[in-house]
């Protein structure tokens, strides 16, 4: 059911039809639709989304961004535009870029040429406004980096108290939410190191959706798990996709981009070289770089 | 022994003491906060004020303690008339814990930077990407976990300072441990060792304590990664 509800022009999001109390997901791609009767569709009236048929701002946008690190030019001309609800997965051999990608995203790293943009908005140099930017910019490590001194609780409620300046008691109620959304509410006062590194790294994605942030960024967040705990946290992560998250995805993980990716990119030596939807890319890749690769994940 | 045990009442030892330690509890907290402020400047993203934490911290530390607390006396009161306090005694008093804190806030700086070391730059990261600017993140993240990771060093700082309060003797602080033991010497030349003994058993006494509570804290502080 998928293809036709999502070939609609100018939609972003999800189709949910009402059925009855439940709401169902059908789609990717396309606004929030309520079933009010048999067949009148109402457009719900979400003011960032321009009307039906015209182009959305995309959420993400990178234009001929160039990045270099001495003599080595990590990120060559890239171009890139993520639209709302998209679920883009990045993959590519080590060292071709994509962990610098995703910080310039959030200016961790600084770019040389070019410009980034998140909402139509160009990243700021510096300062508070840049720090409000990165509010709307979630990121998700390898390694986690859950404050190592603050309770699970206090690492949720740190951004929204100190950053959106909510109050303790809403901040506390939005965070148990999203704890339990991820599953780890049952742990909310212990300390990172006492928990397990899939719980934590699902503690980590609801630390930045407590930001409320308009695109997630992932850079292999299942990379330095244990394989029994990869699943929980890619299940969180489906989770979200199937929600509408805008998200950038760096991973390894070939069944992730087969079911959750709208559009597999692949980089190599800081280009993107190919891209595709991951049915495309993994069937049937364009480039000798990208055959290499995956002809590589296979024989492993 | 009689000679000896005279000693401690005609001469207030344990007041003495009492000096050294008022002395190094208002310098400590000068020079930690101080030190902080500094720490913080040397690891902000503002150039100039990282040149400033840089260069306060190479010209302070490499300075002798005694020629910073001689300028205090000499030049910022007897040449420029600069005074902490109406009262004689608690000026220089006063004049000594600001030259101390001054001279310690440098060795607090360089002891919180090794602990802000200690701190994966992860953390820095995490906080950067929530939004946090520079300060909250300092504030937040940073420090708590660079003061955790910097029990010990800065306990050796504050042994220093306790050992380093008795230079507060040539800022004419007349009544602390070594300006008396000074006064004991010139009088009672038949006693110099137990003189000496009781003065170095009595920083011995105190300084101890303060190096297994740094160690227990330090244990008891770090941050499980
Ligand atoms: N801070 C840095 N300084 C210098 N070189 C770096 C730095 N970070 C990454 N690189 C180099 O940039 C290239 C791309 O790195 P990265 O973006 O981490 O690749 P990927 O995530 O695809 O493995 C690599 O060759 C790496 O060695
Ligand atoms: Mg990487």
């Amino acid at each position: 059911m998928n293809p036709t509800v999502s070939a609609i022009p100018g939609f972003t999001g999800y189709v949910m039809v009402k059925l009855g109390n439940d709401l169902a997901y059908v789609g990717r791609k396309v606004r929030m639709i309520q079933l009010t009767s048999a067949k009148v569709f109402h457009m719900s009236t979400d003011s960032t989304v321009s009307s039906a048929g015209s182009q959305t701002t995309p959420i993400v946008k990178l234009t001929d961004v160039n990045k270099h690190y001495g003599p080595l030019h990590v990120l060559q001309n890239i171009n890139l535009e993520v639209t709302k609800g998209e679920v883009v997965v990045v993959l590519g051999p080590s060292g071709s870029g994509k962990s610098t990608l995703c910080r310039t995203i959030n200016r961790l790293e600084t770019i040389d040429t070019g410009s980034i943009q998140i909402d139509g908005e160009v990243l700021p140099e510096e300062g508070k406004a840049l720090a409000n930017l990165r509010a709307d910019v979630g990121m998700v490590f390898q390694s986690f980096n859950l404050f190592a001194h603050k309770s699970i609780l206090e690492n949720v409620t740190l951004g929204p108290i100190k950053v959106k300046g909510m109050k303790k008691a809403e901040a506390t109620t939005l965070a148990i939410s999203l704890l339990e959304r991820v599953g780890v509410a049952n742990q909310k006062d212990k300390l990172p190191a006492q928990l397990s590194g899939g719980q934590q790294q699902r503690v980590a994605i609801a630390r930045a959706l407590a930001m409320k942030p308009k695109v997630m960024l992932f850079d292999e967040p299942t990379s330095a798990l244990d394989p029994e705990m990869i699943n929980e946290v890619l299940d969180t992560m489906i989770g979200l996709a199937k929600e509408g998250m805008t998200m950038i995805v760096v991973t390894h993980e070939m069944g992730f981009a087969r079911k959750a990716a709208d559009r597999v990119i692949f980089m190599a030596d800081g280009q993107i070289v190919e891209q595709a939807t991951p049915e495309q890319f993994f069937t049937n890749p364009q480039s000798a770089r990208a055959k290499d690769f995956l002809g590589k994940l296979i024989t492993n | 022994m009689e000679k000896y045990l005279s000693l401690f009442t005609e001469y207030n030892i344990p007041a003495a003491f009492w000096v050294n330690i008022q002395l190094t509890f208002w310098a400590a907290i000068g020079a930690l906060v101080l030190g902080t402020v500094l720490a913080m400047m040397r690891i902000s993203p503002v150039r100039s004020f990282a040149a400033f934490g840089t260069g306060y911290v190479n010209i302070i530390r490499n300075t002798p303690l005694t020629i910073i607390l001689l300028f205090g006396v000499l030049a910022l009161y007897n040449q420029l008339g600069f005074t902490l306090s109406s009262d004689f005694d608690q000026n220089f008093f006063n004049l000594a814990v600001m030259g101390l804190a001054i001279y310690h806030a440098a060795f607090v700086c360089e002891a919180i930077r090794s602990g802000v070391n200690t701190v994966p730059v992860g953390q820095a990261e995490a906080a950067r990407a929530i939004g946090l600017s520079f300060f909250p993140a300092a504030r937040e993240v940073i420090l708590p976990q660079a003061f955790r990771g910097s029990v010990v060093p800065l306990g050796n700082v504050l042994i220093a300072l306790i050992k380093n309060s008795t230079v507060a003797a040539v800022s004419s602080v007349a009544i602390e441990a070594s300006s008396v033991m000074k006064q004991m010497l010139e009088f009672e030349s038949n006693l110099i060792i137990p003189i000496f003994a009781t003065f170095a058993i009595g920083f011995v006494i105190i300084v101890i304590p303060v190096g297994v509570l740094t160690t227990w804290l330090s244990k008891k502080l770090a941050v499980a990664r």
